[in-house]
């Protein structure tokens, strides 16, 4: 195939007879030859070396100090409990100050390096973008993380060792450990993703702030987590560190699949969010919205409605699946003593049958019908703006909510032995719409916010595929839900009613 | 071993290449020329698989640009606009991690480099940090970094620009001599007379689209149109425009030289020296009279613009 390929050359690339390990350890070497130089050229860098070396010598030696000072004061009070859960605490904190450095480290690798036109001649190289990736991931991540480790056992070895002679349970430690790692490797790949989105330092920094402030405010609630558990082996107390550290490990896996979609050659010379261009933006969005060939009414539900529901199958498989797990979830909920309706708070099935004829004479008039489609509405609303910024997670979480609900309510009737006919009636009416438009929202809110961890064609921009994805969950939400909202609403008002007071005997 | 065939780019509305068509033997210097923004540097790109063509293909050393990006890689030293080089690094260091990125092995990245080095006058610097490098050295290492593999195709974007008289000769020296040695080369400048000296063929880009092509004397004979002979004489003319006139169409005369058109040159100048000859004229110099590419360049631009306006690009 070459013509005037050198044999050297030649020999560099991979075989059709190469196996996945050896691809997979060629692209490990080839990264680390990136790792190698970026390492080396950090720890050449003395505004990265000064702080490093500070948080991982004098901070932990200051914390160390600190801790024995407090737990001595509050032992003085006979608050040692104070001191016994602030000593894993300042563990967490000294191991997190030298990883935040991390972010800046990944900020000056990849947009650093665009800002000094450094990029090209290494785009110009025969590694693939994954090597890229791999390589300067690394090279953002080992030296915090090292220093992370190194100031970690400065601090305890003091504790451990010295005249406090501290016996943490081990499996905090290797709790905090993790969760350190886990946060650097977070905030490393949403760097990248930053990094590949814009083209100045500057802009890297503002934008990092999204990364700093949630990780700051997830320390928080590992401290009050550390702090609240009912004594230091408390299963609680540990089980919600590991929650948060498979939420850390979910997020950053959604951070390397965008940051592999994103760290490609294209994207890196071309994208810039330094500048808001308000009106392409507004071009953009509108030309999806209205479409290319500005149909009439009909034509726009033929031609742009309609076919998003066949990229809204795999979003609302997922909502489906994520309800009916929420609806069992609640059910099971149900099921513990502690959380079960009193029997008294119950009342009986007369009583029930009056709160719901109550309900429904209160609701049935034309005024209802707003407020019905005003309360759908905003929390689909919210919901999907909540899908935004966290992958479509949230958006399903906030509309599953009321199908556990549902759940518990459902076992509750069991276990009171209640007559469910009325609930089912005081249901079944409107949610025979009401329900598929929560799902068709939600499921649109869930690709909007899912979208940037798809694989993107060549020359589309992050900001093409998203205002695409926002302009088909507008369609969807004026042209379906909102409709169907509006007809659910009617159905609540004037039907259901009806139904249930044939179910409650006239 | 370049080509490339209706090579289009678009960023979003913006068509920065449009159609670029252009075929570059083994062995011979493409010079791209055009204004800034003409889309040179994007074309680059694509034809180093840095960027991937909106439509149309190329194919570099016999390799797709699009299918087989890596190899493409392999087989061009790319000088970029911005040298770029890692400042806190030693000139031996950073040639060694460019050589692993093209999986040199150590002997063979180290003979390279030391060689390369000295050949561009380097040699006494292998040991000192980028940062402490002049402008002109930088860019002397850029392209040695763009040569340590030995590639066989090399794209140049402003190879000589911030060096000195003397760095630049070196450097044009050096590009003739792998072009004799079967390596191709696309250089993209704004410096006309080393595009003149160095390229075989010269390709004029503007607003991303190729708006002449072709070797320096087929752009000048479109532009100037028949070629122009000037026949310098050691004594006065003494009517010698009458003796010749069956040969030549002469155009201008002066004392002692004479200006002619002629559109068969190979055949009309030895007939014209042998008649010469026989009427005892003693010739000084014949040669033809070319206008500069500098000229011949922004007659082309000018015709463009004349033509396709000076507006941005069309919009997809």
């Amino acid at each position: 195939m070459a013509t005037a390929a050198s044999p050297q050359i030649d020999a560099s690339f991979a075989s059709d007879t190469e196996s996945r390990w050896q691809a997979a350890r060629r692209t490990l070497n080839n990264a680390l030859v990136i790792t190698r130089r970026e390492v080396n050229d950090s720890f050449r860098d003395w505004r990265i070396m000064t702080p490093i070396l500070v948080l991982t010598l004098g901070f932990p030696a200051l914390s160390q100090f600190g801790a024995n000072l407090m737990l001595n004061f509050v032992s003085q009070y006979g608050a040692e409990l104070i001191g016994e859960r602030t000593i894993p605490f300042l563990l967490m904190i000294v191991g997190f100050f030298p990883i935040s450095l991390s972010l800046v480290i990944a900020l000056e690798m990849f947009v650093g390096e665009k800002e000094r036109r450094s990029l090209e001649p290494l785009l110009a190289t025969p590694l693939t973008n994954l090597e890229l990736y791999i390589g300067k991931t690394l090279a953002a991540m080992i030296p915090p993380v090292l220093a992370s480790y190194v100031g970690m056992a400065v601090y305890m070895s003091g504790l451990l060792f010295g005249e406090l002679a501290w016996r943490p349970q081990p499996m905090l430690i290797v709790q905090i450990v993790l969760l350190t790692t886990a946060q650097a490797l977070l905030m490393i790949t949403g760097a990248v993703v930053v990094s590949s989105q814009t083209n100045s330092t500057r802009a890297a920094n503002l934008l990092a702030s999204f990364i700093i402030v949630p990780m700051s405010l997830l320390v928080i609630l590992e401290s009050i987590v550390m702090f609240s558990a009912p004594d230091a082996e408390s299963p609680n107390g540990i089980f919600s560190l590991w929650v948060i550290l498979v939420g850390l490990l979910i997020g950053t896996a959604l951070f390397m699949r965008i940051g592999t979609r994103l760290f490609n050659r294209e994207v890196l010379l071309s994208s810039s969010l330094d500048v808001i261009n308000l009106r392409w933006i507004g071009r953009t969005f509108w030309n999806h919205l209205r479409g290319r060939d500005r149909p009439g009414l009909l034509g726009w539900y033929r031609q742009e409605v309609f076919p998003v529901l066949r990229d809204l199958r795999h979003p609302a498989l997922i909502v489906l699946l994520a309800a009916v797990a929420a609806m069992l979830g609640g059910w099971m909920i149900g099921q513990v003593s502690d959380l079960r309706l009193p029997a008294d708070v119950a009342g009986d099935s007369a009583t029930m049958a009056a709160n719901f004829r109550e309900w429904y004479e209160l609701g049935s008039n034309p005024t209802s019908v707003l407020f019905a489609v005003w309360q759908n509405g905003r929390v689909l609303l919210a919901a999907t703006l909540l899908g935004m910024v966290s992958f479509g997670v949230m958006s399903v979480v906030l509309a599953i909510l009321p199908f556990g609900i549902l759940g518990w309510v459902f076992s509750q009737f069991g276990l009171l032995g209640l007559d469910p006919g009325v609930f089912f009636a005081a249901l079944i009416p409107h949610s025979l719409v009401e329900i598929p438009a929560i799902f068709l929202a939600t499921a649109a809110a869930l690709r909007l916010g899912a979208i940037i961890t798809r694989r993107m064609r060549p020359g589309q921009t992050v900001g093409e595929v998203w205002l695409a994805a926002a302009a088909d969950a507008v369609k969807v939400g004026i042209g379906l839900v909102l409709p169907m909202l509006v007809l659910a609403a009617l159905i609540e008002v004037v039907i259901t009613p009806l139904v249930v007071q044939a179910a409650l005997g006239g | 071993m370049i080509e490339a065939e209706g090579l289009t780019k678009d960023f979003g509305d913006f068509r920065a290449v449009d159609s670029v068509t252009l075929h570059v033997k083994q062995g011979t210097v493409l010079a791209l020329l055009g204004p800034n923004g003409a889309g040179k540097t994007t074309t680059v790109r694509m034809m180093t698989s840095i960027l991937t063509p909106s439509a149309g293909w190329a194919r570099i050393a016999g390799y797709d640009v699009t299918t087989h990006p890596e190899q493409v890689r392999a087989h061009v030293g790319v000088l970029t606009e911005q040298h770029g080089l890692y400042e806190r690094m030693k000139a031996l260091d950073y040639l060694d991690f460019f050589g692993r990125l093209y999986h040199l092995d150590t002997a063979t990245r180290h003979t390279r480099a030391l060689a390369l080095m000295e050949r561009f006058g380097l040699s006494d610097a292998l040991g000192r940090r980028l940062g402490e490098f002049s402008k002109g050295m930088k860019q002397k290492l850029a392209l040695v970094r763009a040569m340590l593999h030995d590639p066989p195709v090399l794209l140049l974007d402003e190879p000589t620009s911030a060096m000195d008289p003397q760095s630049a000769k070196l450097v044009r020296d050096a590009i003739l001599e792998l072009r004799r040695d079967a390596r191709t080369f696309i250089l993209t400048t704004h410096n006309l007379a080393e595009a003149q000296l160095l390229a075989d063929r010269i390709g004029i880009i503007r607003q991303g689209r190729i708006i002449a092509m072709g070797t320096f004397e087929e752009l000048s004979r479109r532009i100037v149109g028949v070629p122009m002979m000037e026949l310098r004489l050691r004594l006065p003319l003494n009517g010698l425009k009458d003796e010749i006139g069956d040969l030549v169409e002469v155009i201008e005369t002066g004392e002692r030289w004479l200006r002619y058109q002629v559109t068969d040159p190979e055949a009309t100048n030895p007939a014209l020296l042998r008649r010469l000859t026989g009427l005892g004229v003693d010739v000084v110099t014949l040669s033809p009279l070319q206008e500069s590419l500098e000229t011949v360049y922004l007659r082309i631009v000018e015709e463009d613009e004349k033509t396709h306006g000076n507006g941005s690009l069309s919009p997809n």
